[in-house]
């Protein structure tokens, strides 16, 4: 029953995290951002501060529940903007083919061809920092496989009988992408979706270590790291609670997607087993 | 296969303009000027003679398209521009880092190889086992952690603890500093190998041939080796060139973090400066390299696998 463990354990990771940045304003002991007091600077983990200190004497743990909220929106936003993107171009794609079917399809080879963090980062660079950039930058690297299993989905989907039917019906196309086809193509489509996830908040992640992302003093997972390097010797929670947090996320997110897959998918488990 | 390697190759040119084109629209959309914001340290405002004299001397104030037409035609005689910065040629300055960057990400791609393939090889012949199971939970976390954290973790146990290594540093370009960040480099191709050979095996174990090999009494050896391994090659091969070109690209964080001179800390460093022309490079030559490896796997899985060459 490992394919259940993946969708359980993901969702229970993922819901953690949800729960986590929702009731940060109540969880957290103390203010993420004005908590900073210097004399309890670099504190090690204790009753008061369950995750220490870090070197401007702010709560760990209340940063990383409010970090929790970057992350979640940055992941979830992103990825619909990858979403609305991949499934317009793919299924217009798809289903129109022609000259728009080789145009589309060169872009996805164009945007295949640079590395989703370079490409990100390039937008960051003109953008400048921010999460506002940093949603852009991200939901418009990311497309490109989705758009790809959309275009497939569409082509195999177009000859079925139900769109035949949709389409001597007089159904205009629209119509017929948004109700016959794009409703059969959803399991593939969040698959991708979820899994994308988990690599929207590793990239903000980085991002925001390279400084380019969240700035200080807002508490993202990737800008607590930032100063970890400096400090790890003498304060080594201030690496550890907030890369775990990420671990833990993104494992959520990964065997969520996994898990989903292998449920959407039936051949997939018949192929595992 | 001289046609099929030809056309392969020819392919690369036009998505190298295409790309190229790309990063231009990308930067020559900034709001402002690049001079202003250069020269800006948020404060005072810096002289507007100074900064138009700049702009007029990389070019900045002529039309779109012509300025578009200079930089592809300056493309095509390998010049990438002069940085804002150190006014030395764009293509010194990625030449000089390059170097670095192909060890770093070498040494990673080997680490992955051969503990990946191996492992993900292992699970397969025995799947549902105990090394199976590790196997596919180290695969996924691998696949989850931030490499940068996990090269802090191993910085922190190898070189602050143990001191066993250098914590970072190109030093005189000795193994010993090229340990740590390849280690951590190289932990998600790892996870992704571990996870596709496993894969790949596990789908050439249950064909037709396979069953007809051991039908005919072939030994469990002798089937691995001459069917199953050369048959799920293909996908490993094809996975490793992706990797591999990608790791390009993840190397950004990794060279940041400890301090190792290559391509991808350069692009960091120029973006935080704004020196437009280096970022432009940088970027150009990752996408460059990405490509050419890519065209290099499909030439070797061509050579491995006829089949591919006639679709």
């Amino acid at each position: 029953m490992r394919l259940g463990f993946n969708l359980l354990f993901g969702g229970f990771l993922t819901a953690v995290v949800i729960l986590a940045g929702a009731l940060a304003p109540w969880l957290a002991p103390f203010d993420p951002v004005l908590g900073a007091n210097l004399m309890n600077a670099e504190l090690p983990p204790d009753s008061e501060f369950w995750f220490g200190t870090d070197s401007q004497g702010r709560d760990v743990y209340s940063r990383i529940l409010y970090g929790a909220q970057i992350s979640l929106t940055v992941g979830i936003v992103s990825q619909v903007i990858n979403s609305v993107i991949g499934v317009t171009l793919g299924m217009t794609a798809g289903y129109w083919g022609g000259w728009w079917d080789d145009l589309v399809n060169g872009l996805t080879n164009v945007m295949l061809a640079i590395p989703s963090l370079i490409f990100a980062l390039a937008v960051m660079a003109v953008l400048g920092p921010g999460l506002v950039s940093l949603l852009i930058a991200l939901g418009l690297t990311n497309w490109s496989w989705t758009c790809r299993i959309a275009r497939s989905s569409t082509l195999s989907l177009k000859s079925q009988g139900y769109v035949l039917a949709a389409q001597s019906l007089g159904y205009s196309d629209l119509r017929i992408m948004f109700t016959q086809i794009l409703p059969n193509m959803m399991g593939p489509i969040l698959v991708m979706a979820t899994l994308g996830m988990g690599s929207a908040v590793l990239s903000e992640a980085a991002l925001s270590f390279l400084g380019l992302g969240i700035q200080p003093p807002f508490p993202s997972w990737g800008s607590m790291l930032t100063d970890a390097r400096e400090m790890i010797q003498l304060a080594p929670w201030v690496a550890i609670f907030p890369g775990l947090a990420i671990f833990l996320s993104v494992l959520g997110f990964n065997l969520l997607g996994d898990g989903l897959r292998d449920s959407l998918d039936p051949h997939m488990r018949t192929r595992k087993a | 296969m001289l046609r099929f390697a030809l056309r392969r190759i020819l392919q690369i040119i036009p998505t190298v303009i295409v790309v190229a084109l790309l990063i231009f629209v990308i930067f020559s959309v900034v709001p402002g000027s690049f001079a202003a914001s250069l020269f800006s340290d948020g404060r005072t405002n810096a002289d507007p003679q100074l900064i138009a004299r700049i702009t007029a001397q990389f070019g900045l104030d002529k039309p779109l398209h012509e300025r578009f037409f200079t930089y592809i035609w300056d493309l095509a005689r390998f010049d990438l521009g002069t940085s804002f910065r150190t006014r030395l040629p764009v293509i010194q300055m990625i030449n000089e880092r390059m170097w670095a960057s192909l060890e770093l990400a070498t040494a990673a791609m080997v680490f992955a190889i051969v503990i990946g393939v191996p492992l993900g090889f292992l699970a397969a012949l025995r799947p549902g086992s105990v090394l199976d199971t590790v196997t596919m939970i180290g695969a996924v976390s691998g696949l989850s952690l931030p490499q940068f954290w996990l090269g802090l973790l191993m910085m922190l146990l190898f070189a602050l603890h143990l001191n066993w290594l250098p914590s970072f540093g190109y030093g005189d370009g000795s193994f010993r500093n090229l340990i740590l960040p390849a280690m951590a480099l190289g932990v998600t191709p790892l996870a992704l190998l571990a996870r596709t050979t496993r894969a790949g095996v596990l789908d050439v174990m249950n064909s037709d041939f396979i069953r007809t090999a051991h039908a005919k009494g072939m030994s469990e050896t002798a089937v691995v080796r001459r069917h199953v391994a050369r048959n799920a090659l293909v996908l490993i091969i094809t996975t490793v060139g992706l990797q591999f070109g990608s790791l390009i690209g993840q190397a950004v964080v990794i060279e940041k973090l400890f301090a190792w001179p290559g391509i991808g800390s350069l692009l960091v460093d120029s973006v935080a400066i704004r020196d437009i022309p280096v970022v432009q490079g940088t970027i150009l030559v990752i996408v460059l390299w990405f490509l050419v490896i890519n065209t290099l796997v499909d030439l070797l899985y061509a050579a491995i696998d006829p089949r591919i060459k006639q679709e």
